[in-house]
């Protein structure tokens, strides 16, 4: 196993982990986190492309690189309007999570 | 097995298992702080795979500014911390089992990805010399895929649009409720005193080598976004309103430059963003300078988050 197979691995066990947050996890900013954990996983994954695909003197194939720099920024900036969609959503009913049996939102007495 | 793959084998665990602590731990606040470790390792395995410009924009994004941001999230949240029912044993164990699923095929894709990769290296080295740089990851970005780099950018803005457009009426044109400290401690305002001339300087370094080595106008306007955020943090200088014409004029200038450029490649060259022979550098120089500048106001004001106030308090 080579270290590009290795951060493969890893990536892949990245998403799995991110999605298992984000599905268990009833707190939306927890939610927003995992997320980004699934996210990076996703990048590793594409870095790991670019690493085997090095080839004509470079270490790596530039193209998906520069795919994840854009898609870094493209997250951060998804990641800034959730965050804040779940502030205002806290201001206006003083509720930030999802309960799965929860289906009348807002209603019980769940908070601590 | 080389030192290097005893020390990757090890890093990959590291960063694993803090993953896992982030996604498990029940304290927002430890959540969020072993997030921004996490992102710093990802950095360092984006090393690894010798991807160093993503590292940069990894380092200063996933380590730095989402970490931000979600701290101040998480301390207007505090009062209903930890509210909310986790999902029952049936259900964790049903997600468990679909992520391990997913994981594993993932898995199984990496292993069994062809031997003989794809691969667009030799065709961005072959075109490097015609765009006049020596980072093939900026040619890409601004000359081979320009177009992507310019929606990047849009989207950067449209977020902003977004997040002001979350603001009450009452408030709009007015002051981010941007404070993660109500008393700014000595310690603070020193570093923040010290800080952003040296921060600065590293900033535009960063574009400015960005063409050459590893580097580039977002990863510099990262920096100069902290930079400003740290000044506004230990309140050396006030939250700006919104409506600030000045601020408006820097958010976009950077975008229209960059379209500019590409509307001229309609008449000097034969397509939009097509730059002229012999004169890409110099161009892209121009776009990737105003672009920094733009990017580090558009950041800054995106953690800043929408108006609160109608006047500076």
């Amino acid at each position: 196993m080579n270290s590009a197979t290795l951060f493969g691995f890893c990536g892949a066990i990245l998403v799995g982990l991110g999605l298992f947050g984000l599905i268990t996890n009833p707190q939306l900013l927890r939610k927003i986190l995992a997320f980004n954990v699934l996210g990076t996983g996703v990048f590793l994954l594409f870095g790991v492309i670019a690493r085997r695909g090095a080839a004509a003197g470079l270490e790596g194939d530039p193209v998906p690189q520069a795919l994840v720099i854009t898609g870094i920024v493209v997250a951060f900036s998804a990641t800034t309007m959730a965050v804040v969609l779940l502030l205002r959503l806290y201001q206006e009913t003083g509720e930030a999570t999802i309960s799965p049996d929860d289906t009348s939102a807002g209603t019980d007495g769940s908070r601590s | 097995m080389t030192y290097v793959f005893v020390f990757e084998v090890g890093l990959a665990a590291l960063l694993l298992a803090i993953a896992v602590w982030t996604i498990v731990v029940r304290a927002t606040f430890a959540a969020i702080v072993f997030f921004m470790i996490y992102g710093l390792l990802a950095a360092i395995v984006w090393v690894r795979l010798f991807a160093v410009d993503v590292a940069l924009t990894e380092a200063a994004i996933g380590g730095g500014l989402t970490g931000m941001l979600m701290l101040g999230a998480a301390a207007r949240l505090r009062e209903i911390e930890n509210s909310g029912e986790k999902p029952g044993l049936p259900m964790r164990l049903a997600a468990g089992m679909l992520c391990t699923l997913i994981s594993a095929a993932l898995g199984i894709v990496v292993f069994s990805l062809p031997d003989v990769a794809p691969t667009l290296a030799p065709m961005a080295k072959a075109n490097l010399a015609q765009t006049g740089l020596g980072n093939p990851v900026a040619a890409v970005l601004f000359a081979y895929r320009a177009f992507d780099t310019l929606l990047e950018k849009v989207v950067l803005l449209l977020a902003l649009v977004g997040v002001w457009s979350l603001a009450p009426d009452r408030v709009w044109g007015g002051v981010p409720g941007f404070r993660v400290y109500a008393q700014p401690s000595s310690i603070l305002v020193f570093l923040a005193q010290l800080l952003p001339p040296i921060g600065i300087m590293i900033g535009v370094y960063m574009f400015w080598t960005g063409a050459s080595y590893p580097g580039g106008a977002f990863q510099g306007g990262t920096v100069l976004a902290a930079m400003w955020l740290l000044v506004m943090i230990a309140r050396l200088q006030p939250v700006p309103a919104i409506s600030l014409r000045p601020l408006r004029l820097l958010l976009v200038v950077g975008p229209v430059i960059f379209i500019a450029i590409g509307l001229l490649g309609f008449v000097l060259a034969d397509a939009f963003l097509a730059y002229p022979a012999g004169y890409s550098k110099p161009l892209i120089i121009v776009a990737e300078a105003t672009l920094t500048l733009s990017i580090g106001v558009t950041l800054g004001l995106l953690v800043a988050g929408p108006p609160e106030w109608k006047t500076q308090q």
